[in-house]
């Protein structure tokens, strides 16, 4: 049974999820701070977040398509489900996504420089509302408020998605990200006075993020049930809170303490662990409340095929990810 | 606006859109190669600087079509849900498989733009080469997945349901080869025409700058091998319609009798009222030759299928003339300039033939859209072949019109400002004079 190949897909889709929040996530997130960076340092803050995501946001975006591809090829009645239900609020991201990434593009390459103070606020808006946009989506597919019968949507077009619980989730989602970004940010420049910038706003989106964390759960006890007893009755999961917790809490010491290398580890295990927390609490369920990951299965060959494709791809892709992050050190 | 149509026409412009990008991205990587391979093999500097100059088109194109690009992948559950559900798990597997190509683009591309500095000039070349190859492994698998919807093959059919599902069998369908090998090509033409045509604009102002003269030697070598040889993909794709979709073919070519010793026409307006197609160049007998190999072969007409499978024929037709027009225009060109080099002739010198490439550079990208129209709203009524109507396929999702129109202006606006981009990059563009010792 857990071998199943449902799981092992959804496992691989929930590590591609995880890839994309921890290093696409902070893309995004390095847009929040080009946003709010003020003071006598503000360009050199927005050079070194231009320069950290230069040579490796497209790659990173690339995780979301791969969630997107697998979900559709091994999961087809999910896709379509959460296609039709959340149109709203996916069509809202994808205008993020296009203005986010056509805007740093533009601003890269735009030869006489004439109109970049433009395209950076266009690329940092989008960089705050498409996020939001992700988690409300997340929040939404969680919530159990999705509910196609014979094809008619019962649940509406709206009401899945808007209201707290998604929204809370949505927040969370963005100081998440902008979190992460801060505490890689320290790494990527040797100069002493933008890694106090840098830390600062670590450190603030540290405290926020607790603090979300508990609003969400909160939340959720009404915004999302299912999620709300998985977090809260069994064992497991007061295990993955608790090294959450701790992972957390290490990664503020070593903000305080000035340890750049061990803050970034921690809150990668941090961020992935809150992915991992949810997802298990979320299990077998992918759209809550019919949706689940076999229910929803592509028939065995398919799924096979998709397995070899999988590994096939990982022995491609691993490596060259790894001699992209070594040449740009980011490892 | 019915909710049908504003479906369609979002796709449309989203495709539509993303089809240009996708292109570049696929043949400017290919360009950028070769000039970086010759400063390595000549050590002339201004290979060097094409290569980097080329690449910055190539980053502005391929992050646009990246996003357009995703857009598109949750289009198709945005607006076609059913067809997801019913067919996600039939041609998943290309898209997939694409997947992992665009991660190998994208990984190479962020190697080769950022990484001149960073590593030595071999891996620099071959992470070119990467971008290249993945560039083009991306648009196999995509359009194997479009030509399943033409020619769906892979699966058995239960009470309307696929089962029995053979994902490779599904990748291995009848049209799969001939309409990749026909777009692959056209996106080196389209690429390589476009390209060729903007040098051959600055080299009519510059004639002396060596910069244009080596860029469009490249550019129309590209664009001319391959436009040379893509009527005959055409042909064998042609011939893969006549076998699999005889309706569609009957579409493209105005035929609405089943007749023996078809006429090709050339140009024309079907007349669906008056069942025939009007002010067409006929050329007899041509039609059964190409579709059968045989001048008396049967071809069958529109009259053979029921009239509500039949597409939007006009529109099928004569977008069809445009593409072949543009095809066939784009051929005599790369002929001529090929007799011109082998006669030893300097094609950078011949005003009259720069001209000529200055108005021929779109039209490869005409071709490519006209294409697209012919395949798509040839196939029309159906979204897979005689299994799914699109109308079946659509989102229960009220209010279509708002997203279609957002997304069209969002293009619009993208699309000004990347081609002005693009300009202001070609006029930054640097000067290479014989004197100055490059």
């Amino acid at each position: 049974m857990i071998f199943s190949s449902e799981i092992i897909i959804s496992v691989i889709m929930v590590i591609s999820l995880t890839l994309y929040a921890v290093k696409g996530g902070a893309d995004y997130g390095g847009g929040v701070w080009d946003l709010f960076a003020f003071g006598k340092r503000a360009g050199k803050q927005r050079d070194v977040i231009a320069e950290a995501i230069s040579p490796v946001w497209e790659a990173n975006h690339v995780w979301l398509i791969l969630v997107v591809v697998i979900l559709f090829t091994a999961f087809p009645p999910a896709f379509s489900t959460i296609g039709t239900t959340l149109h709203i609020p996916l069509t809202l991201m994808l205008f993020g996504v296009v203005f986010r990434g056509s805007a740093f593009a533009f601003r890269s390459y735009d030869a006489n420089k004439r109109e970049s103070s433009t395209w950076s606020l266009v690329f940092s808006v989008s960089s705050i509302l498409t996020p939001i946009l992700l988690g409300i989506t997340l929040g939404a597919i969680a919530s159990g408020n999705i509910v196609i019968e014979n094809g008619v949507v019962k649940s509406g077009f709206i009401k899945p998605w808007l209201s707290p619980f998604p929204f809370a989730v949505g927040i969370f989602t963005l100081v998440l990200f902008a979190y992460l970004a801060a505490v890689y940010l320290t790494l990527e420049t040797e100069d002493k006075e933008l890694q106090e910038d840098f830390r600062k706003r670590a450190l603030i989106t540290a405290v926020l993020t607790g603090l979300l964390a508990v609003l969400v759960f909160i939340l959720s006890g009404s915004g999302a049930p299912r999620i709300n007893e998985g977090l809260g009755d069994k064992w497991w999961a007061w295990a993955i809170q608790i090294l959450v917790f701790i992972l957390a809490s290490s990664a503020f010491v070593a903000l305080l303490k000035r340890n750049y290398g061990i803050a970034r580890v921690c809150a990668i295990g941090q961020v992935s662990l809150i992915i991992w927390g949810w997802a298990l609490a979320q299990y077998p369920y992918l759209v809550e409340p019919n949706v689940t990951i076999f229910n929803a299965a592509a028939p065995a060959k398919t799924q096979n095929f998709l397995l070899i494709a999988l590994f096939l791809g990982a022995f491609l892709l691993l490596p060259s990810f790894y001699y992209l992050f070594r040449i740009f050190r980011k490892l | 606006m019915d909710s049908l149509l504003a479906g369609r026409l979002q796709m449309a412009i989203s495709l539509g859109f993303h089809i240009i990008f996708a292109v570049a991205g696929i043949a400017m990587p290919l360009m950028m190669v070769i000039a970086e391979w010759r400063w390595l093999r000549t050590k002339k500097e201004v290979y060097l600087a094409l290569a980097r100059h080329w690449s910055k088109g190539t980053a502005i194109l391929f992050a646009v079509g990246a996003v357009s690009g995703t857009v598109l992948s949750f289009e198709l559950g945005l607006l076609w849900p059913n067809f997801m559900e019913w067919a996600g798990s039939i041609i998943g597997m290309p898209f997939s498989l694409e997947g992992f190509a665009f991660f190998t683009e994208a990984i190479f591309l962020g190697i080769y733009l950022y990484g001149w500095n960073k590593v030595n000039a071999k891996v620099h070349l071959i992470s070119g080469i990467l971008v290249a190859v993945s560039g083009a492994t991306s648009g196999i698998f995509v359009t194997i997945a479009n030509a399943w919807m033409n020619t769906p093959a892979g699966f058995e059919l239960l009470d309307g349901k696929p089962v029995n599902i053979d994902p490779v069998a599904a990748m291995l369908n009848p049209a799969a080869f001939s309409q990749t090998l026909h777009m692959m090509i056209a996106a080196y033409a389209a690429t390589g025409f476009a390209v060729a045509g903007i040098h051959a604009f600055l080299l009519l102002r510059d004639p002396k700058n060596l910069f244009h003269r080596h860029a469009l030697y490249i550019a129309l070598a590209i664009g001319g091998v391959a436009a040379v040889i893509q009527p005959f993909s055409g042909d064998i794709l042609a011939k893969t319609v006549a076998q699999n979709q005889p309706l569609k073919l009957a579409a493209f070519e105005g035929q609405f009798e089943t007749e023996k010793g078809a006429p090709l026409r050339i140009g024309g307006i079907p007349d669906v009222e008056e069942r025939e197609t009007r002010y067409a160049l006929e050329v007899p007998y041509a039609l059964s030759v190409l579709a059968y190999d045989d001048p008396n072969a049967e071809v069958k007409g529109m009259e053979a299928f029921p009239e509500e499978n039949w597409p939007p024929v006009v529109i099928v037709h004569v977008a069809f003339q445009i593409m072949v027009a543009a095809g066939m225009l784009m051929m005599a060109v790369s002929l001529y300039s090929l007799v011109l080099v082998l006669r030893k002739k300097k094609i950078f010198k011949n005003r009259n033939l720069l001209r000529t490439l200055v108005l021929c550079s779109p039209l490869g990208f005409i071709a490519i859209e006209t294409g697209w129209v012919v395949t798509e709203v040839g196939r029309q009524p159906w979204i897979i072949y005689e299994v799914m109507k699109t109308a079946d396929a659509l989102t229960p999702m009220p209010g279509l019109v708002v997203p279609f129109v957002s997304f069209t202006l969002i293009y619009i606006l993208l699309g000004i400002i990347v081609l002005l981009l693009l300009l202001s990059q070609f006029r930054a563009s640097p000067d290479y004079y014989e004197n100055s010792g490059e």
